[in-house]
């Protein structure tokens, strides 16, 4: 036993061992945290190379003509774009009103027991991957239900995806917003009722307005996650590489996600003067600067929510 | 508005009487109520008629020739068409994503909650990550071809399994950093203060403390991504996803495989639902989707109860 | 109003004063009676057998230390706990004679006149107009709603300071001027009686020594009931005072809440009939 008063530094250090293992180990962390920042670039430089090379050399005029093929060395980049809109605009129409509606009802109107059962299985809605759903769209919302209601369609078609797009994201939307309302204070609530106000009107003019900001970011969210779909656009709006444009939801057309997806898959065979292989970098730059666009806004929508309480 | 004079008492009760009960009828609440009802109703039945379509749609296959169509391959026959490569391509891929996303995303949510401090690069990280996990799935197609087909073919052999694996698991890993992350968050530091309190490194206290508590919640979250991961076509289709027939065989366990072209159980999905026979779009994409849907939601579903269960036992500590 | 240097004096103990007798009150100015009300959480029985009377436009007071019910009891009157899923009500509240807990009464136009005031101001985070005028509008009172505005605010005391900023969000407000909005958006509706929980809980003395001589001025349109914590407020405020404690339940460990003693204020803490209610109102327990 150490006498008292002859206790030295080393005595109150962790052995070297021990110490050095900590480094190690916090050292290899810090790495792993770094690779995110790292593959980020990655994506941005990847990205740059080709798309500039599309950039530097496509002819201004191909950028606006009546169709996008790129084999053809046609780029209306309208086409493409019109295409995202479209699928985009029909899945919100679908995801918001389910999705909202089913929050509100989650959060103002279940009982806790209902709550437990239900929001579990919309958050298992939520894994099912987007070539079920594309499957789904072309088997079944396609013929059974936009060729029914809409008897000139095409089999292939954009109103189709979008639905199948919307019922993608209806999870999505529904558990932001779920959220957003759940976390807006009860004494608001009661407030309200205390005044003799009935449940509509608290759901509607009191803790709505109070979630506002969550539910807007729920609603970017939805879009910029609708704007990056693939499969379902591909199995059921698919027109393969090339498409003309068209405002019509009716007809088949092409997201930029989908566009992107099919020039891949003949990539080898064509290189050189061609553009079509560095219009697919292109097109992916513009995508990643759109959905990155909406993430940060949304993030910050939400980041003012936290401020009002 | 209230008007209770002083009246004899049987006519003031009366009068209060007949406001407190003669409501109007409250219509309004009620259609909006039933209107929201109607929207989860939607939502769920959505997932019910997805369900059967499928099973109904695939039966034909699933209940005929189940075990061949487990153990087929890929061909120009319907008849003989099976899902088996398909099915070690999507192993592989999941052992990818456990090899690779798991650890590294592990490991940087634990730098990030427990041994970081509040920096300008901190800060940096935490944002990228979260924008990361908001980049469309396609875009990691890309960066897969780029990267990891062209630029490290010496490494992955070009447009094969282990290129997609790796694109794949790089998909995925914004994701298990979020949830290990909020994981790590929900341990409440009462337990690593009584680790340093009796003189523990922080390694040691993380090791012996903060993951044990903190595991149901990480574990969550990887079934979670893995389940994702597996769902996944658009990156796969960028790097090289064969359509149509595929050559290769090797056995299941032959990690040889990784450096060979390959399918997988979505892209094999995506390309039968695109022929034009009856057979292969209808019945078959079916079939195929209901092997992918079991595994899927069935992980999924192991994932949330396993959350809730945990959560409700921690709060009822 | 009186004056604040008042308030700093303890509380006076008068002789009773035996010469002015209860006047025989009419069945017409009893706002509300409530007879053996018993209130379970489940099976927990948080508040046992409370009998007690609410005269009009009188300021009747719930004091006790804290756990023994007072709120609970307080959130029967307007049927605020039917918000709570595992609340039961057993016992009768009658107002004006008619049982609130009757199946066809609606809640909704109980609570249209019988309001409240909660321990944390709890402004929407709208504008200040739009506080006041939220409950007007959903109860179907459209006419004029500016000068129902700047009733409820005069009569709230806080019109002079809000007049020139009504489109400014109510978060925006002290705390104290919070509690005066809140008072307002409440009277807007024109309630019978105003139900207040801890008013002053949250407030500092100055905002608190406020809101006592609005509910002075209020007496005189309004029946207030009020559960509070300092019992000098009480004693400053109040016409009639309850007094609530809680029994332990030595099996189950847990506190149920009863009502002690309820007279007229200044017998209640010159005077008072039991000795639980003496040892609280001399301070010494709770």
């Amino acid at each position: 036993m150490t006498a008292i008063g002859t206790l030295r530094v080393s005595d109150l250090q962790a052995t070297p061992r021990r110490k050095r293992r900590n480094s190690i180990v916090r050292g290899v962390f810090f790495v792993m945290a770094l690779l995110s920042v790292v593959i980020s670039a990655l994506i941005i430089v990847s990205l740059i190379g080709e798309a500039w090379t599309f950039v530097s050399q496509v002819e201004v005029a191909t950028l606006w003509t009546d169709q996008w093929n790129p084999r053809q060395n046609s780029f209306d980049l309208r086409t493409i774009m019109v295409g995202s809109l479209i699928v985009t605009i029909v899945a919100m129409a679908v995801a918001i009103p389910v999705g909202f509606g089913a929050a509100i009802y989650l959060s103002e109107y279940a009982r806790p027991r209902v709550r437990r059962v239900l929001k579990p299985i919309l958050e298992i809605l939520a894994g099912i991957p987007s070539v079920v759903l594309g499957f789904f769209a072309l088997s079944f919302i396609s013929p059974d239900l936009v060729q029914r209601l809409f008897s000139d369609a095409n089999l292939l078609n954009m109103l189709a995806a979008g639905i199948g797009v919307g019922i993608l994201v209806i999870p999505l939307v529904a558990s932001v917003s779920e959220d957003a309302m759940r976390s807006v204070p009860q004494t608001l609530r009661e407030g309200a009722y205390a005044m003799g106000a009935r449940k509509i009107a608290v759901s509607t003019k009191v803790v709505v307005p109070a979630a506002i900001s969550g539910l807007v970011a729920a609603f970017i969210l939805a879009v910029s996650r609708a704007i990056g779909e693939t499969m379902v656009v591909l199995i059921a709006a698919g027109t393969g590489g090339s498409a003309r444009f068209t405002s019509n939801p009716l007809d088949p057309g092409i997201t930029m996600t989908a566009a992107m997806a099919t020039q891949a898959r003949g990539t080898d065979a064509v290189r050189g003067a061609d553009l079509a292989f560095p219009s697919l970098f292109f097109v992916g730059l513009l995508l990643f600067a759109i959905t990155l666009g909406l993430n940060l806004i949304a993030g910050r929508v939400v980041k003012r929510v936290r401020q009002v309480y | 508005m209230v008007t209770i004079g002083a009246v004899a008492g049987g006519t003031a009760r009366d009068v209060v009487r007949a406001q407190l009960t003669g409501r109007r009828r409250d219509v309004r609440g009620v259609m909006f109520k039933v209107a929201l009802q109607l929207s989860l109703l939607t939502a769920l039945l959505i997932l019910v008629v997805l369900l059967v379509t499928s099973l109904v749609e695939g039966w034909p296959v699933l209940s005929g020739r189940l075990g061949e169509f487990l153990t087929s391959r890929t061909s120009t026959q319907p008849g003989d068409a099976g899902i088996s490569q398909a099915l070690k391509g999507s192993f592989w891929i999941g052992v990818c994503v456990v090899v690779i996303a798991f650890p590294i995303g592990i490991g940087s949510a634990i730098y990030l909650e427990e041994y970081a401090h509040k920096s300008r690069l901190t800060n940096l990280i935490d944002l990228t990550i979260r924008n990361l996990a908001g980049v469309p799935s396609i875009v990691f197609g890309i960066l897969g071809f780029a990267v990891f087909v062209k630029t490290l073919d010496g490494f992955t052999g070009g447009k094969t399994l282990l290129a997609g694996g790796i694109t794949v698991a790089v998909l995925v890993l914004p994701i298990v950093i979020i949830t290990a992350a909020e994981a790590l968050r929900a341990v409440p530091t009462g337990i690593r203060e009584a680790g340093f309190g009796v003189g523990a490194t922080r390694w040691e206290v993380i090791r012996s403390h903060v993951l044990p508590y903190a595991a149901p919640g990480i574990l969550t979250g990887t079934v979670l991504a893995l389940a994702r991961a597996l769902g996944e076509a658009a990156p796969l289709l960028l790097v090289g996803a064969v359509l149509g027939r595929l050559g290769s065989d090797p056995g299941w366990f032959d990690a040889g495989q990784l450096q060979e072209q390959f399918i997988a159980m979505p892209t094999i999905i995506a390309d039968w639902a695109g022929l034009p026979q009856q057979e292969f779009k209808g019945e078959l994409t079916a079939a195929a989707i209901v092997v992918m849907l079991v595994v899927v939601l069935l992980a999924n579903t192991a994932a949330i109860l396993l959350r809730n269960r945990y959560e409700k036992k921690r709060h009822g500590l | 109003m009186s004056d604040v240097s008042a308030r700093t004096e303890p509380v006076q103990i008068n002789p009773p004063d035996s010469e002015v007798a209860d006047i025989e009150v009419l069945p017409e100015q009893m706002v509300f009676r409530v007879e053996g009300l018993n209130v379970y959480y489940g099976d927990f029985r948080a508040v046992r057998d409370v009998t007690i009377d609410v005269r009009q436009r009188e300021i009747t007071a719930f004091i006790g230390p804290s756990g023994c019910g007072k709120t609970t009891v307080l959130r029967c009157f307007n049927r605020m706990n039917d918000l709570v899923e595992i609340a039961r009500v057993e016992g009768t509240i009658s107002y004006h004679g008619v049982d609130l807990y009757e199946p066809a009464v609606d809640p909704v136009e109980v609570r249209r006149r019988i309001g409240m005031v909660f321990q944390k101001p709890n402004p929407f985070p709208k504008s200040i107009y739009e506080n006041v005028s939220f409950g007007p509008k959903v109860a179907g009172m459209k006419d004029n709603m500016d000068d129902m505005v700047e009733r409820a605010l005069t009569r709230a005391a806080l019109w002079d300071e809000v007049k020139d900023r009504l489109k400014s969000s109510a978060m925006g407000l002290s705390g104290g001027q919070q509690q005066r909005l809140c008072i307002a958006r409440t009277i807007a509706v024109e309630p019978e009686v105003v139900l207040m929980d801890e008013p002053c809980s949250a407030l500092d003395p100055i905002a608190t020594a406020r809101i006592e001589d609005l509910m002075q001025e209020l007496k005189n349109d309004y029946t207030i009931i009020i559960v509070t914590h300092n019992m000098q407020q009480a004693a400053r405020v109040s016409d009639r005072t309850a007094f609530f404690t809680a029994e332990v339940n030595p099996e189950s460990d847990t506190r149920t809440g009863i009502l002690v003693e309820f007279d007229r204020t200044e017998t209640m803490f010159s005077n008072p009939a039991d000795e639980r209610t003496e040892n609280y109102v001399t301070g010494r327990f709770g």
